[in-house]
This record gives C-alpha cells, sequence and structure tokens, in this order.
C-alpha cells in the first residue's frame, strides 16, 4: 500500500456545502471518495491510500485534470483505492465533486 | 423499480427507509477502520463496509444494518462486527418497532481471523437478546455476494429473512464448498445448480425465507413492513416444535441428491421449470407445496 498526497491553492470555496459525500466502494478496481469541507487556509488537499504501489505521477496527472475541471478550495478529500484505473478515478471524482458542489448526496 | 441485486449498501438504504429518515452511527467521517487491515497494508473502509443507523419506515422507528458486499464481500471484520453488536444492543435501549439486517457477506473477515469469528459470536447473542426483549430481528438478503458463513448463521438466527430469487442463503459458500470437498460435489461455477441449492427459490420453498420478493428496492420496503408486527417467539415450545420440524424434514429429504429431487417431493409437477418462472408465477405455482 502506498499512501499519497497532494495539495493544489488557487480554487474557491462551495457557499454552502454539504457536511460530507461519499462515492464508490472500496473493492478491485474501484475506489471510495470521501469530500469534507475543511478550513484548509484556501487549499485542496487530496490524500490518497492506495493498494498500487507506484503509481505517484499517474495520480498526480489525473488530479491535475480533477482540479482543472472542479477548482475547489477548503475541501479534503479522502481516497481508498484498490487498483481503479484513472478513467475510474476521474469519474469517481467528477461524482463526488459534483455532488459536493450542488450539495447533495448522490 | 430499483434493483436490490446491483445498489450498494447506502442505495438500498435510501430506497428501503423513508426519504431523508436514516442517522447514520459512525458515518464514514468518523473514519473508524479496521487496524488489522492497515497491519496487513490493504486498504480499508471508512465505514468498514457497513452503515449502521436509525430511521423509519412508513413512520415506524427501526434499526437498520446494511453490510457492503464490494468491500471484501461483505465480511466481518472486528470493528464491522462491532457496530453490529453494538446496534443490536442499542435496540434493547431505544425499544425500536424492528430491527433490519440488510445482509451482503461471504462471512469472517479471514484478514482479521479470530476477532471476526468473535465479532460474529457477539453479532449471535446479540440476535437472541434483541429477540428475547420481544423486538423482531427481520434480515433481507437479496445482494450480489449472498448470505454466507457466520452471516449465514446469524441470518437463520433472526425472526424472518426475505429474500429475493437472486438472494443466496448457506453456510459454506458454492466456492467453498467446491475447494474443501471437491468440483463433482458441488461444482460452484454451475450457476443453475448454485441458485437452485442456495437462491431464494429454493429457500423460500424450504421454508427458510419467510418471504420471496422481486429484486425491487421497493418490495423489499413492503415486506419488512409487513414483517415488523410478527413478535419473536422464542419460547421452549416453538424451540421445540421448530427443531421437531428439522428433525421431520431431514428425515423427509435427507436422501435427495438434488433441489429438484426436493421439489418433485414436495409434489411440484414439473419442478424443473420453477427456476425460469418469474417471481409471481412462481408464488402461484408453489403456494400450497411449502415444506
Amino acid at each position: 500500500m502506498e499512501i499519497l498526497t497532494y495539495e493544489y491553492r488557487g480554487g474557491r470555496p462551495v457557499a454552502s456545502p454539504p457536511p460530507s459525500v461519499l462515492v464508490g466502494v472500496v473493492g478491485s478496481g474501484n475506489l471510495e471518495v470521501l469530500v469534507e469541507p475543511a478550513p484548509l487556509g484556501g487549499l485542496c488537499r487530496v490524500e490518497v491510500q492506495t493498494a498500487a504501489v507506484g503509481f505517484g505521477a499517474t495520480w498526480q496527472a489525473v488530479l491535475d485534470d480533477v482540479f482543472a475541471r472542479h477548482p475547489l478550495a477548503d475541501v479534503r478529500i479522502s481516497i481508498n483505492d484498490v487498483g481503479a484505473t484513472p478513467a475510474v478515478v476521474g469519474l469517481r471524482l467528477d461524482q463526488a465533486l459534483d455532488a459536493f458542489a450542488g450539495g447533495a448526496q448522490p | 423499480m430499483t434493483s436490490y441485486y446491483e445498489d450498494s449498501a447506502r442505495g438500498r438504504l435510501a430506497g428501503l427507509l423513508d426519504p431523508g429518515s436514516l442517522t447514520e452511527i459512525l458515518p464514514p467521517t468518523e473514519r473508524v477502520v479496521s487496524p488489522h487491515l492497515r497491519q496487513l497494508d490493504t486498504p480499508a473502509a471508512f465505514d468498514d463496509g457497513i452503515v449502521v443507523g436509525e430511521g423509519r419506515l412508513a413512520g415506524r422507528r427501526v434499526l437498520v444494518a446494511a453490510q457492503e458486499g464490494g468491500f471484501m464481500g461483505g465480511a466481518v471484520g472486528e470493528v464491522h462486527g462491532a457496530k453490529l453488536t453494538g446496534l443490536l444492543e442499542r435496540a434493547l435501549d431505544t425499544r425500536p418497532d424492528g430491527v433490519l439486517l440488510l445482509v451482503e457477506s461471504g462471512g469472517v473477515r479471514l484478514h482479521e481471523a479470530n476477532a471476526g469469528l468473535i465479532a460474529v459470536s457477539e453479532v449471535m447473542r446479540a440476535v437472541l437478546a434483541v429477540r428475547a426483549s420481544g423486538i423482531p430481528v427481520i434480515v433481507l438478503d437479496g445482494g450480489t455476494f449472498g448470505c454466507f458463513g457466520g452471516m449465514g448463521i446469524v441470518s437463520r438466527l433472526c425472526d424472518a429473512v426475505v429474500m429475493s430469487e437472486e438472494g443466496r442463503l448457506g453456510l459454506s459458500g458454492p466456492e467453498v464448498i467446491e475447494t474443501t470437498m471437491g468440483v463433482e460435489e458441488f461444482d460452484s461455477r454451475d450457476r443453475a445448480l448454485v441458485w437452485r441449492t442456495v437462491g431464494g427459490k429454493h429457500r423460500y420453498l424450504l421454508g427458510e425465507a419467510a418471504t420471496l420478493v422481486e429484486d425491487d428496492v421497493s418490495a423489499f420496503r413492503a415486506a419488512a413492513l409487513a414483517l415488523l408486527d410478527h413478535k419473536p417467539d422464542v419460547s421452549l415450545s416453538a424451540l421445540e416444535a421448530e427443531h421437531a420440524a428439522l428433525a421431520s424434514r431431514l428425515e423427509r429429504f435427507g436422501d435427495c441428491r438434488d433441489a429438484l429431487d426436493i421439489w418433485e417431493r414436495l409434489g411440484v409437477e414439473e419442478p424443473e421449470r420453477l427456476p425460469i418462472l418469474d417471481t409471481a408465477d412462481f408464488l402461484a405455482t408453489v403456494c400450497d407445496r411449502r415444506a
């Protein structure tokens, strides 16, 4: 297992965020994404625990794209991953962050 | 119509309970995760694969637990089992109208070995305590991973099991039987054999499932609601009657090699057609043929 942390600046906070959003399941080829508002001084912090070791650069690339689509601030994103492909990771994060910005649990 | 089989644990609860009525206990944000999986360098789930909480079913107050089969096959680890036991013990204090267990589990989580085994035995003890206090414990079984091992035993300790045709209920799962006894004994890849041996229709015919419903979350909801008024009978005479029924069942069907033989002996005409009937036709066909 590998633990990876990424931080992004320059996003905007969601006006009235839900207490949390959870999507996905910790199963093979899948991942669980928990999104919570957090007082991080404008940061968006992503913490990844993944069963697939050695894919830090791939995570960086996928998360860069996700942050470009969802430039959020003061948000903590926690991920438990069991070898999801980059496409699945991107879709799950879109699902979670859409729900977070829309204020509703999917 | 929402498929119960394909839905997640959280999706099932959302469709089962009155909208917005679920108050989750130890939600994912609390991060009460398995201490064992980290030692094994394995990703944990924030809810350890089970949702527990309080909610309303058509206004009635219920406690609910839903196992997520997608996480380690719904297997019971230390935290997972403690959440289930804690929920059942809470029923003794808060006296709800019933406890609903949305079971989807392969049994004990082998990664956690003895802790998981102890957890399952604590769940069993708690189920019996809740029933003894007069509160019904109802199992819903229609998930992708079925209900086996320790949770199979737990389910049969409860007041009633609601199943869909897709649900499976047993002690050792098909793969376990094949691995230990050989493929000649049980071919776990023979889907038709698996379902007619441990599937919902057979469990309903044997009387182990109280209700057989369509694979639809709202059908499970209606069945669970109907069973809330079923008051547990854990008197000695009821237990003795159950033992006598099991003994006579063994005498009646013990030499059968296949579920088809049992169905034939129950007086079902053309038993080989039962697996292809839809739920309504099946129920109409077997209404006076259950063991």
